[in-house]
């Protein structure tokens, strides 16, 4: 460990944006942002969601039912946000072989998977009253139990392998060859079955979107949830940093009791 | 490389019980299901695609993990990893040679197992068709699995959560394919998909599955 930092540090001079990738320097600036991270998605997600939740009016047709978008939509996104997140810090892992960047990826996939079966059990609480079901066989729905096994099997890989570095290299190959099978999966899926639920509703195209008194909440809620999620992957990534530390350090005391 | 394909060959159809419990495991899955739901012929008829698809998918993941595991216990592949063959084309030709001891006596026996189902006429020839055109794309896809999980004691469970995702759209296109096939409507779209998959599959993954073999044997 020790020189492999110290040659890491020499190329990072090099190249400035990789300096956080440096697990001192991951440790320092993580430990000074995450309080004002922390704050700033509590704040956005409290108010988001209050917000949300008492002061916008009912839609017709759909009652207050249509509160759970202000959990269901940001859970969504993020968790597909969280795959694409942990596919990048694979590849960054697989190239430049930082390991901050594969305890990111590892950090990040429960995370996601909660998010997923967060979006999966709203999306079937909001389905009863709305479409008289649980669960239907529709693209997208389909295709978010689709991505909750990938996730599943990206973790179950990471458990069994005992190496660290064997475990980031093949659970990084399966994240590059995953997302190209789950990309695949989701047009397999659209063309399987034409769904119920509705298309997109957010866009940056503004006539898709919905009415401004929902979209502004919605979108502190979303931004809520993607900083808590950021939250959520530096404080399981530290941790993971220094599980790898009190490893080193028991095997130096042991090396020097033997 | 053609050596390695007749070892690998040979080694599945004599050392016992690999070549032709895949095939077993088909018939058996097969005769279950209308246990399950019943023996009416129209039912039957309607399910047996898909069902043939899913157990066809089923007994290809029994005899993965025989992929590479064996040769890892015993040493040969990290011969095979030193030998002049790039690792890629040894990926490869362990796949096809699972695909021809695995995947064909599938694709020519579901038809027959089609009948059991009481699939109509239409149906023999397209569960054929679809199945040959997707079992390459499901050896292929297996090795790569396999090769991730090779260094591993209990891969088996594993290798099955992993590879069955991967799964999906192959099953999806060609399951679809054979349906509509079986109705008379126009299947092109779904049979050049599926194509497009294993081909897909064919080219790139014997790198990917590569890369973790070597990884493994590091």
């Amino acid at each position: 460990m020790p020189e492999m930092r110290r040659t890491k540090q020499a190329r990072d001079r090099i190249n400035f944006l990789w300096e956080w990738a440096n697990p001192v320097k991951f440790m320092w600036f993580s430990g000074v942002a995450l309080p004002w991270l922390i704050a700033a998605s509590a704040l956005l997600m409290g108010v988001g969601l209050v917000w949300g939740f008492f002061f916008t009016p009912e839609a017709i047709n759909f009652g207050s039912s249509v509160k759970i978008i202000y959990v269901h939509v940001p859970a969504a996104t993020m968790a597909i946000s969280a795959w694409f997140m942990m596919l990048v810090a694979s590849v960054i892992w697989l190239i430049r072989r930082h390991h901050v960047s594969a305890l990111a990826a590892k950090a990040a996939a429960p995370v996601g998977t909660v998010f997923t079966i967060i979006a999966l059990i709203t999306g079937a609480i909001w389905g009863e009253p709305m479409w008289g079901t649980y669960w239907a066989w529709d693209p997208r729905l389909t295709s978010f139990l689709i991505l909750f096994l990938f996730y599943l099997g990206y973790m179950a890989l990471w458990g069994a392998i005992e190496d660290p570095d064997t475990a980031a290299d093949l659970t990084s190959v399966l994240a590059v060859v995953g997302s190209v099978f789950a990309f695949m999966s989701r047009y397999a899926v659209n063309f399987w079955n034409q769904g119920l639920h509705q298309g997109a509703t957010l866009s940056l195209d503004k006539e898709e979107n919905i009415a401004d008194t929902y979209w502004i909440p919605l979108v502190m809620a979303l931004v809520g949830f993607g900083l808590f999620f950021v939250v959520m992957v530096f404080v399981r990534t530290r941790t993971e940093i220094r599980k790898r530390r009190t490893h080193a350090l028991e095997l130096r005391e042991r090396m020097a009791d033997a | 490389m053609i050596a390695l394909l007749t070892r690998d060959m040979r080694l599945a159809i004599r050392a016992g019980g690999g070549f032709g419990l895949g095939l077993a495991f088909f018939l058996i899955v097969s005769t279950l299901v209308p246990f399950g739901v019943g023996p009416e012929a129209e039912v039957l008829a309607r399910i047996a695609p898909g069902i043939l698809w899913v157990g066809a998918l089923l007994a290809c993941l029994l005899s993965l993990d025989r992929i590479f595991q064996l040769d890892f216990e015993d040493g040969s592949l990290d011969l095979l990893a030193t030998a002049p063959i790039p690792m890629e084309g040894t990926v490869a030709i362990k796949a096809l040679a699972h695909w021809l001891t695995t995947g064909l006596p599938l694709v020519v026996a579901a038809p027959v197992f089609g009948a059991l189902m009481s699939m109509p006429r239409p149906g023999y020839w397209w569960i054929f068709v679809t199945l040959l055109i997707g079992t390459p794309a499901l050896s292929m896809i297996g090795a790569f699995g396999a090769a991730l999980t090779v260094g591993l004691k209990r891969g088996g469970l594993l290798l099955s959560l992993l590879v069955l995702p991967l799964y999906i759209p192959t099953l999806i296109f060609g399951a679809e394919a054979a349906t509509r096939g079986i109705g008379g409507f126009d299947n092109t779209t779904p049979l050049l998909m599926q194509a497009g998959i294993t081909l897909v599959a064919v080219a790139l993954l014997p790198f990917a599955a590569a890369a973790a073999l070597r990884i493994n044997l590091r």
